[in-house]
């Protein structure tokens, strides 16, 4: 399905149920729930089939073969890279990094940029909403560099703490690194004003977008952020892909992380000249039907369109917020004023997995546990919480039938 | 609801995870050890008095799902009083019933013991909880070991 295909059906209602028959997987699965997208959204049959076409019609190694099949794969390839440009607003398309995913792309700034850049006694500072992807890497580079990770509090209503945040930054500030929306509560932190702050002490921004790049417009130059990553499938797109974003005289600046194939300008026994960003930090073989495939799901989200996507899912959020806690015995995890899309609850005198094994038989599909973020966990006295995170595919119904898989969990477990 | 939820979750089962027994430290013992299930957080300490090859009292403290509380109950009521020996050939065969391995037979005095801890054999039908099941019986047998080094086992 092309992105014009898309969006003559969807332009005037924004309908999920005829939507959910885009994603094959409701047809293996037709009484599915579906509320675990922040984990990994299921895909449409515009990228998987897309991506077997592209394996059957235009497939061969990239950037390295004189025949003309190699350079039409390095065309589709390049072309994902511009999509992703346009996507994210980046001013140039030598910006944006194919990576695995989001970990990756944060672990290549946190040796690359921090390895040349961080020094001891420097400082390096998260909020306490990140997922350990935006956590430990950080923690390890301040290991190495003798630096110091110093963490920035939300409130007690969720809200990230911008007058805390202000405080703790100083001369030592290198790095601010957060989430865009919050994996665990949904909160939606000022990501343009935690930058401004950040930038006028001097400091490096690097943001968290995975849960925000499908579900909102995101524009890195309006952020003013020097670096933005996200996995493409959360994105509605497959699996091993992911981008890091870095203004141009950033990366300009580092060093490659990965070296190999597909890297270097010049080899030599004893030295390497390597190549100009992005191709500088793309060692080996890249996922290259992978990056086609994101260039396809960004093609479904733009069809859609992001600020759809969000009126709807907010939508939907603002809807399950009512709906859940209205039900006794279940507590919504505080997420501040703008929540979009991610909600966690506790269910009184029931362990998440227990909750989580009775919704499962009910076939409604959440995620318990810490969701990688045992700090927050910590923080909020809980060893675990229900979250349900919403995609395209869900509204209101799917809403009513996990408040009444929870009610069913609660009878239950009745004393 | 359906009966395989049921299945998993017998009243012995809710009865055990809400009013869990030998829920308390023990003042003196001589081995314990922690179990720690990073997937959900769940932690469980057990805490053993030996005497010469007996068990003479076990306990247990912890948070967890209703899955591993009760296994945990249950563990330490099946327990009380056996010798070491007869501890690990229990074990033996509930980890055999859950995971569906081959279980050796057992002396006919522990058969009421094996009976104790059927109820728990349904999570077989759901194998993200088996490590629920286990992760007592796993720190069990690291007290055994570690005697009061307290070592900590994880199920990942």
């Amino acid at each position: 399905m092309t992105a014009a295909s898309l969006r003559s059906i969807d332009t005037a209602i924004f309908d999920p149920r005829r939507l959910r028959r885009e994603f094959p997987i409701f047809a293996s699965h037709p009484d599915l729930v579906f509320l675990d997208s922040g984990a990994s959204a299921q895909k449409p049959r515009s990228v998987i089939d897309g991506i077997a076409e592209f394996y059957r019609t235009d497939y061969a190694n990239v950037h390295r073969g004189v025949y003309r099949l190699s350079g039409r794969s390095t065309d589709r390839f390049e072309a994902a890279r511009e999509k992703v440009r346009a996507f994210l607003n980046a001013a140039d398309e030598r910006e944006i990094v194919f990576v695995r995913g989001a970990t990756e792309a944060i672990n290549l700034v946190a040796y690359s940029w921090c390895g040349k850049f961080l020094k001891p006694g420097d400082e390096v500072v998260i909020s306490d909403l990140e997922h350990h992807s935006n956590i430990v890497p950080w923690q390890q580079a301040c290991l190495r560099a003798g630096a110091k990770l110093v963490v920035a509090p939300t409130d007690a209503t969720g809200e990230f703490d911008m007058a805390a945040f202000e405080a703790l930054l100083s001369p030592r500030t290198r790095m601010v690194a957060v989430t865009h929306i919050s994996n665990v509560t949904g909160h939606l932190l000022p990501v343009a004003r935690i930058a401004e702050l950040a930038h006028s002490a001097g400091a490096k921004v690097l943001i968290d977008g995975c849960q925000a790049v499908p579900r909102m417009p995101v524009d890195v130059q309006a952020l003013g952020c020097d670096f933005y990553v996200f996995s493409g499938h959360k994105a509605y797109g497959p699996t091993g892909t992911g981008v890091l974003y870095g203004r141009y005289d950033m990366l300009e600046a580092m060093p490659p992380w990965q070296t190999g194939g597909g890297m270097i300008l010049n080899v030599e026994i004893d030295h390497t000249e390597f190549q100009e960003p992005p191709h500088r930090f793309e060692a080996g073989t890249p996922d290259i039907a992978g990056a086609v495939g994101l260039g396809l799901a960004i093609d479904f989200i733009e069809g859609l369109g992001r600020d759809a996507i969000r009126e709807h899912e907010e939508r939907v959020t603002g809807y399950a917020t009512d709906t859940l806690s209205r039900l006794p015995g279940v507590h919504l995890l505080p997420a501040g004023q703008r929540q979009l899309s991610v909600l966690s609850f506790d269910v009184a005198g029931l362990h998440p997995h227990d909750v989580g094994t009775v919704l499962d038989r009910h076939d409604v599909a959440v995620r318990v546990g810490h969701h990688c973020a045992q700090p927050l966990m910590d923080k909020l006295g809980l060893a675990g919480a229900v979250r349900a995170s919403l995609g395209v595919y869900n509204d209101e119904r799917d809403i009513d039938r996990l408040a009444a898989a929870i009610e069913a969990a609660q009878e239950m477990f009745r004393q | 609801m359906t009966m395989d939820l049921r299945e998993l979750y017998q009243d012995i089962i809710l009865d055990h995870g809400r009013h869990p027994r030998n829920f308390h430290a023990l003042e003196h013992p001589t081995h314990l050890a922690k179990g720690h299930n990073p997937l959900c957080g769940d932690r469980v300490t057990i805490y053993l008095a030996v005497e010469g090859d007996r068990i003479a009292d076990v306990s247990f403290e912890g948070r967890g799902c209703a899955i591993s509380t009760a296994a945990a109950s249950l563990m330490t009521e099946v327990l009380k009083g056996k010798t070491i020996a007869e501890a690990k050939a229990l074990f033996a065969q509930f980890r055999a019933k859950v995971t569906g391995g081959e279980a050796g037979a057992l002396p006919e005095r522990l058969e009421e013991d094996a009976e104790r801890l059927e109820p728990l054999t349904g999570v077989k039908a759901h194998p993200v909880r088996v490590k629920c099941a286990t992760l007592p019986w796993h720190a069990f047998e690291a007290a055994l070991k570690s005697g009061l080094a307290a070592q900590t086992v994880k199920t990942e």
